[in-house]
């Protein structure tokens, strides 16, 4: 089927390949969408330039929500990193501390215990949960489906209580330190897990029939935002994202890191690159979660250390060295690039969130020739996290 | 698209029959998970107020602030955490880092209030309703972002060590002292204990850095006894240390020993700098010691004429004649000596006040006059038989180890004292022993219990590895005499206790528990006075005096306004307190003759 646009009033190129679009002509309209909207976790503004309800161009506008993380972090030691890190992905902080984390160990020369990899990777996992649970909702509601988030947010609050007895926190965890993890598995932790994850895959059989068996999510997300295969190498297109589009790009398997390569799974592949194969590819990715944190839950070790000895963090200095450490997150590839030149601060951090390529460059492709009431949904459908854009 | 897709929707209606998943309302109690990180708790009592917390928190979100009922003391900086909950992002750092453990998080998580300057309190001291919850989150067992335990510093074997005066520690190597320097959490709680506030946090950060010369200025902007403070300090600092709560103190004394082993001495000079330009005054100092010599550094630093008199062959005073080799070895006293002497002072050797010279000489010919002269006199138990010629007393046998001369051994000795005097004499005369006889053969009969022992720990291990018997709670009653008069050993009742209700010294004893240890030879070492015989009659008439000793005010000034006095024999037996008095008595002076300028 796919989606049909008009293009009977589509602007000619100029030369230079840019639109010829004259403002006065009263064909075109500016229309800005945003800081505010439903479809972005977070504040970022497109600029659309449409004719009629049809976008013929959209230009990204960010930096709402620049709170200068990187700049921060060449003035703290590298303690004082580890609480600052995670506030760069609000809904899925734990990939920046679990890169953090590796960055450092890896140019201080330390090794976290293997214990505190297995609860790594069960953090890392939830936190996955956790960001495909707000996204679903995120994707329904952005097409007017509102009753899918609150299934949603139901189940991601369950799962926030597990981080809440597991870490002492529900949203910003502050759990993997360099080094290792805080504690340990709380007494009954596995039981409630299980009880948790049971009512997860319920809602998500709900969630299965109410909007992917649903005619108007179909109608209105198959074939929209249709990325080309080709177009995910160019574009740093990563994550369910590329996976939707057929390209199986998962570094955890790709270049394993943690407990990975003990743990079974294949990742999840779509077909179509549309919005809702994308949706699909999410959903699917979020049951093998499940099943991933059941394997790590049965597998890991039952006792061991949780962190390796410290030097005094107090004055900490690492050598001179540059690393950079990625893992998959629910978006794409997170990764930290991080310098050090011998002191006591980081020279440099330099975080790639995923969202950077997906929610500017590619969305300034995407958006063209799309209706505006569909904006949103396929904003979200990038599955984008404004702060880790401008970090 | 199929039919499916168009009825399958509708099951969502079946949520219409399920209870509601939130909460009506919304305040009811939900406590948060048993290590949820929420409010602060602080244990104001265990708190030290070492400010690791305030180091730590990167959001500056925790000041130390001085509390009402909370004093200053050693070891407490009367300081303690005031937490801005406008900056507090809850990481729980501060509780990780925190030395005494204290610092905990509760698990409380609700705090209304309208005024926001409330949430700016001081956990602990501003009372909250959760100070006393049990459940939130604790530094877990065996987690620590400091290491708790002190490099071990390497020692010659007791066999070893036994035979020689050889000095028996070796001093850490770069990567050990390296190590240990990183273990300072740079509290600065050991400045505040240091008598002579030595910028400890400073010097280690040094040693940390690799800066050794940069160390070793700072040693020596407060302590020109460095190589011998790095050696016998009594290490005050280490007391109040804050690692000490987590595991053993940071070896500071070590570390100042570390710095002066790594600059070679031939820089030692340059890197202390020129003294200021002569100013023309002349003070004159009595006794070259620690207190009297630290005097003499600092007032030629600013460019006063210094000249020391010196009773003993060899100046250093209290450390070189009391202090045995194999603690502090006799070069390193000539290090700093030298080191003084290379900015001008002068000391005049064998030259003893009240017979070479006259105070009133001093009077007339100077500016100000300082009297150092520590404590050479021994006391004595005056029990019967104490006047016995084999009845020693320790500073005169150590002086006369010092002096090199020849002492023969007994085969078996006994030692009454629990100090570290007793400890030095002891083990300087087992040495001989052991040189003489080839086998240790002394008993140290202390007052004290082992709860309550003077000397230190150490001192007492290493006797024992040197097979010297120590024997505590012992109250020397007489010296055992043969009929031809020949010492045969000490006679002591068991110590039931030491100081009366009131708490004077008043020992009493179990008389059925009596000994008799056997001795060639009885060593008293219950502590020292000040020999003040050079002084005139008419001056010591004239001289205020607090029992037995010199009555000065807090600058070390004595009640003629001309004359100073400072160290052991004003304020009792220690290098470093004498080094710090001195400091002081060396402003006084300094002041004093600035305003005879003017």
């Amino acid at each position: 089927m796919g989606y049909q646009p008009d293009r009977s009033q589509y602007p000619q190129q100029r030369e230079d390949g840019s639109l010829d679009i004259d403002l006065t002509s009263g064909k075109y309209l500016k229309l800005w969408q945003g800081p505010q909207h439903p479809g972005i976790t977070g504040n970022m503004s497109v600029e659309l330039t449409v004719c009629g309800d049809e976008v013929v161009e959209g230009k990204t506008h960010v930096g709402y929500l620049h709170r200068g993380f990187e700049k921060l972090m060449e003035r703290r030691s590298f303690i004082q990193c580890f609480p600052i890190v995670c506030r760069i992905c609000v809904p899925e902080p734990d990939f920046n501390e679990y890169c953090y984390a590796a960055a450092v160990e890896e140019l201080a020369g330390i090794q976290s215990p293997e214990r505190a990899d297995w609860i790594r990777t069960l953090i890392l996992e939830m936190g996955r949960i956790n960001s495909y649970l707000m996204y679903l909702g995120g994707q329904a509601g952005s097409l007017g489906q509102g009753v899918i988030g609150q299934w949603t947010t139901y189940v991601r609050d369950l799962m926030l209580d597990r981080f809440e007895e597991l870490t002492g926190a529900r949203i910003y965890h502050m759990f993997i330190l360099p080094g290792g993890v805080r504690g340990d598995l709380p007494d009954g932790f596995n039981k409630r897990m299980e009880e948790t994850l049971c009512e997860i895959e319920n809602v998500l059989k709900d969630v299965y029939e109410t909007m992917f068996c649903n005619a108007v999510f179909k109608k209105r997300t198959v074939g929209l935002g249709y990325i080309d295969p080709e177009l995910i190498e160019p574009y740093g297109v990563t994550g369910p994202t590329a996976r939707a589009a057929g390209v199986a790009k998962d570094v955890r398997k790709d270049q394993p890191y943690l407990v990975y390569p003990e743990l079974e799974f294949e990742p999840v592949v779509g077909t179509d690159s549309d919005v809702y194969a994308r949706a699909d590819v999410r959903r699917r990715d979020l049951l093998m979660s499940v099943d991933l944190v059941r394997q790590i839950l049965s597998k890991m070790p039952n006792d061991g250390k949780l962190m390796t000895k410290l030097p005094n963090v107090l004055h900490w200095k690492i050598p001179r060295g540059e690393t950079y450490i990625r893992g998959e997150c629910s978006r794409g590839e997170y990764g930290y690039y991080l310098v050090t030149d011998g002191s006591g601060f980081p020279r440099r951090v330099n975080v790639r969130g995923p969202s950077y390529t997906h929610a500017v460059a590619l969305l300034e492709r995407l958006i063209v020739n799309i209706n505006i009431s569909d904006v949103a949904g396929l904003m979200v459908s990038l599955h984008t996290y404004p702060p880790e854009i401008e970090r | 698209m199929s039919i499916r897709d168009v009825l399958s929707p509708f099951t969502a209606w079946k949520y219409l029959f399920r209870d509601p998943v939130t909460i009506t309302d919304p305040l009811n109690e939900r406590p948060g998970a048993a290590r949820y990180r929420g409010f602060h708790q602080n244990d104001v009592q265990a708190c030290i107020g070492c400010g690791t917390c305030e180091t730590i928190c990167q959001n500056a979100a925790i000041d130390m602030v001085p509390v009402e009922e909370i004093l200053t003391e050693s070891g407490d900086s009367g300081l303690r955490p005031r937490i801005d909950y406008g900056r507090c992002c809850w990481c729980a750092l501060c509780v990780d880092i925190c030395m005494t453990g204290s610092l905990t998080m509760s698990n409380e998580y609700k705090w209304v209030e309208s005024d926001p300057d409330a949430f700016r309190f001081i956990p602990g001291v501003d009372k909250k309703h959760w100070d006393d919850a049990e459940l939130g989150y604790r530094r877990p067992e065996g987690h620590r972002l400091t290491p708790a335990r002190r490099v071990e510093m390497h020692e010659l074997e007791p066999e070893t060590r036994i035979g020689s005066f050889a000095e028996i520690v070796d001093g850490y190597s770069v990567a050990d002292g390296l190590l240990e320097a990183e273990r300072c959490v740079a509290c600065g709680l050991c400045v505040a204990t240091c008598p002579t506030h030595m910028s400890i946090p400073d010097y280690i950060a040094a040693v940390r850095d690799g800066d050794y010369e940069r160390g070793l200025a700072l040693l020596y902007e407060t302590n020109p006894f460095s190589e011998v403070c790095g050696r016998v300090c009594t290490h005050k600092c280490e007391t109040a240390c804050a690692v000490q709560h987590e595991g053993e103190p940071v070896a500071i004394r070590w570390l100042k020993r570390h710095i002066t082993d790594q600059v070679p001495y031939e820089r030692y000079r340059e890197i202390v700098g020129d003294p200021a330009p002569a100013t023309g005054k002349r003070v004159a100092i009595i006794g070259a010691g620690p207190a009297g010599l630290t005097t003499a550094y600092d007032l030629a630093r600013k460019g006063h004429e210094v000249v020391v008199h010196e009773e003993r062959e060899n100046p250093g005073g209290m450390p070189r004649y009391g202090i045995p080799e194999y603690r502090l070895p006799y070069d390193m006293i000539d290090r700093d000596v030298d080191l003084i002497r290379s900015l001008g002072v002068k000391i005049h050797c064998n030259s003893r006040v009240g017979t070479d010279v006259t105070m009133d000489q001093l009077q007339q010919e100077y500016d100000a006059v300082l009297l150092s002269i520590g404590l050479h006199l021994g006391r004595s138990t005056r029990i019967p038989g104490s006047e016995h010629q084999q009845v020693t007393k320790a500073v005169d046998l150590l002086r006369a180890i010092t002096d090199g001369e020849e002492i023969e051994a007994p085969r078996q000795v006994v030692v009454i004292g629990g100090g570290n005097v007793a400890m030095d004499i002891a083990r300087s005369m087992a040495r001989l022993q052991k040189q003489q006889h080839g086998e240790v053969n002394l008993t140290v009969t202390a007052l004290e219990d082992f709860a309550h022992f003077l000397a230190d720990p150490e001192e007492v291990k290493e006797c024992g590895e040197e097979g010297i018997e120590i024997l505590d709670a012992r109250g020397p009653q007489g010296i055992m005499l043969d009929e031809n008069e020949n010492l045969i050993g000490l006679k002591t009742w068991h110590v039931v206790s030491i100081f009366d209700e009131q708490g004077r010294f008043a020992p009493s004893y179990d008389e059925s528990d009596e000994q008799i240890h056997q001795g060639d030879m009885v060593i008293e070492a219950i502590g020292q006075m000040t020999d003040v015989s050079l002084l005139s009659e008419e001056l010591t008439e004239k001289l205020e005096w607090n029992r037995g000793r010199l009555a000065v005010d807090v600058d070390g000034r004595t009640s003629e306004s001309w004359l100073w006095a400072a160290g052991d024999c004003v304020k009792g037996p220690d290098v470093v307190h004498a080094v710090a008095d001195g400091h002081r008595a060396a402003n006084s002076i300094d002041s004093y003759l600035k305003e005879k300028t003017v």
